[in-house]
């Protein structure tokens, strides 16, 4: 483990955008304590604040607006951090949820075999033959628009992911003699699948987490920029850079760039987090 | 009623170019307590008579025919839940390579308790005090250390004894030791040798040890069966079998052992190898190697018994 950290704090980039992310995170959790104003909250928001350029000084001087204020006179900086907070936490637990159902139809699928495995992986197949966009926007414009709703699309779409890369691991493991001899120290099957393979493939599948959340953040911000994914009482990165787009051709650019920037922060370190992770975990890269 | 009866056990695997019966007609019995050594060169079926004993025959390989009867029951009938109470607990099985028959991301300890903890509903305190005795008894050192060992940490040697004390733990009936001792250096072979011979006799557990190596079952086993591809051609007590091979194979298997007194000297082997399972030739498979083969060997041996004794060659030697 020790060693692992050593190996990956090695590498500047993977030490930046890993530094980067904490940052990020931990501004994301504490937004309502760190933010200049609650932006949800219709009674500190003020029309007549609207569209600020950055660094103004608010009417009544009690804060300034770093970032700007929106057309709906809300400061930006605050309206990114809760932003963030959301983009964030759709992103991750859609991935996580994605991952644990992923990886229960791997496992079966390459535990068993035969006939189960051919049927799953066919499934997994149709579902990653349709783009994952067109799948999200179809389920969201029949299901209609919320929190849950997206987490469902994004879900949806990732699951196939998992199980295919959980499958793949499983199948070399699963030949593997420490499977046979645990067959034959008379384990049940699911105690072997979860305590033997599974452990065994823990490596390629935290590196497709990652991925995947970065995959599943972009993702969710495409859907809320097409005006499809979170309402508007919800706003998310994307719905930010959404909001702000009718504001670019006059000159107020604030309004989407800042998010923008935010957006691709994050995505960033969290792809890099994960390419560093694949380079420290796969011993075969470790030239 | 003797513990492990095998009768006409046949195991075919069937592949895209035909099936190839790795085991035909096999047969052998095996008392309490005694051990049965299985010799054969690579492909002669001594794995999968293992793996067949074991109910671990992968796809596309399936038993198809004869019967294995374990305490008077025929396995071939027991269900998946009858067998996994028999495996790790009745019947355990030491694999080849101990590098890789332990799971590399569980502790040592953990391991052999999962063995314990599956088969008996005991207080972790015994399952912990029962890892700690199984591995003492294979005399590995400071096992409370080792117990929270990962197996990466272990030597070969170590990790070999490791996989068998994960056999004696449950103090099974049977166990089958597929070629344990291959990949071990020749110190270490005699020590493990040694050890299961001491722990057999100690707990009064049955043994099948699979090997090629025909020196090495010379002094552990009672009985010996010398199997070619995937027939036994020749069995009976191991000490009648070195003396006083019946079986032409048998024969050559002894004459290529290295001797002291032919230092230096070339070794004798036997001329051509085994024919590949798929195309076998007619009648004894062993017959175009053989020096003695004649027209009849164009027909398949029967069993040849002759006291305790059996054979399956037409023009038996001696």
């Amino acid at each position: 483990m020790h060693l692992l950290l050593r190996r990956y704090f090695k590498s500047r980039i993977g030490t930046v955008a890993a530094v980067l992310l904490v940052l990020l995170i931990i501004v994301a959790i504490a937004a309502p304590l760190i933010a200049p104003q609650d932006p949800y909250d219709l009674a500190t928001v003020s029309i007549m604040e609207a569209e600020h350029a950055p660094g103004t000084t608010s009417s009544d001087n009690k804060i300034t607006y770093l970032l700007g204020t929106d057309g709906a006179g809300r400061d930006m900086l605050s309206a990114i951090l809760y932003g963030l907070r959301i983009s964030l936490g759709i992103g991750v637990t859609s991935a996580l949820v994605a991952l644990v159902i992923g990886t229960c139809i791997g496992l079966i699928s390459a535990y068993f075999g035969g006939k189960v495995d051919a049927l799953l992986m066919r499934i997994v197949d149709v579902q990653l033959s349709v783009p994952t966009i067109l799948v999200a926007l179809v389920l969201l414009a029949v299901l209609g628009q919320g929190v849950d709703k997206t987490l469902m699309a994004l879900v949806l779409v990732q699951w196939a992911i998992f199980a295919r890369n959980v499958r793949g691991s499983a199948l070399v493991e699963r030949s593997k003699e420490y499977i046979e001899a645990a067959v034959g120290q008379g384990l049940p099957a699911r105690r072997i699948m979860f305590r033997h393979v599974l452990p065994n493939c823990m490596a390629p599948l935290i590196v497709t987490t990652t991925n995947q959340m970065a995959n599943a953040i972009t993702l969710e911000a495409t859907m809320s920029f097409l005006g499809i994914g979170l309402p508007q009482t919800k706003p998310s990165l994307g719905l930010l850079i959404s909001n702000g787009f009718d504001y670019m051709l006059s000159n107020q650019y604030w309004i989407s760039v800042f998010p923008g920037i935010a957006l691709v922060l994050l995505v960033v370190s969290v792809s890099l987090v994960g390419d560093q992770l694949r380079i420290v975990l796969n011993p075969k890269l470790d030239a | 009623m003797a513990l492990l009866e095998v009768k006409d056990l046949v195991t075919e695997f069937h592949t895209e170019d035909g099936v190839a019966k790795a085991l035909d007609n096999v047969s052998f019995t095996l008392e309490r307590g005694k051990v049965l050594g299985i010799v054969g060169e690579s492909g002669s079926g001594k794995s999968v008579t293992a793996f067949s004993l074991m109910n671990l025959v992968d796809k596309p390989g399936k038993i198809a025919g004869g019967e294995i009867l374990f305490n008077g029951d025929d396995l071939r009938l027991a269900s998946a839940k009858r067998w996994s109470e028999l495996r790790g607990d009745r019947i355990a099985m030491v694999f080849q390579d101990p590098m890789m028959s332990l799971n590399p991301v569980m502790r040592v300890g953990a391991q052999l308790g999962e063995t314990v903890a599956i088969h008996n509903k005991l207080p972790k305190a015994e399952v912990e005090r029962r890892v700690f005795e199984a591995l003492k008894r294979v005399g590995i050192p400071a096992p409370l250390e080792r117990m929270r060992a990962y197996p990466h940490e272990l030597s070969g040697g170590m990790r070999q004894r490791v996989a068998i004390a994960n056999a004696i733990i449950n103090k099974p009936d049977l166990i089958i030791a597929d070629e344990p001792t291959t990949a071990l250096d020749v110190t270490i072979q005699a020590q493990i040798l040694y050890e299961m011979k001491h722990l057999a006799r100690q707990t009064g557990t049955a043994l099948i040890w699979i090997t090629h190596d025909i020196s090495v079952v010379k002094d552990l086993a009672d009985d010996l069966c010398v199997m070619y591809a995937g027939r036994i051609i020749e069995r009976g007590a191991v000490a009648d079998v070195i003396r006083d091979p019946q079986h032409p194979y048998t024969r050559g298997l002894i004459d290529s052992l290295p001797h002291a007194e032919n230092h230096g000297k070339r070794l004798y082997s036997i001329p051509g190898a085994t024919p590949p399972l798929l195309s076998l030739p007619p009648g004894c498979s062993f017959a175009p190697r053989c020096t003695r083969a004649r027209s009849t060997c164009n027909a398949t041996p029967p069993v040849f018994k002759l006291e305790s004794r059996e054979h399956r060659c037409f023009f038996p030697l001696g």
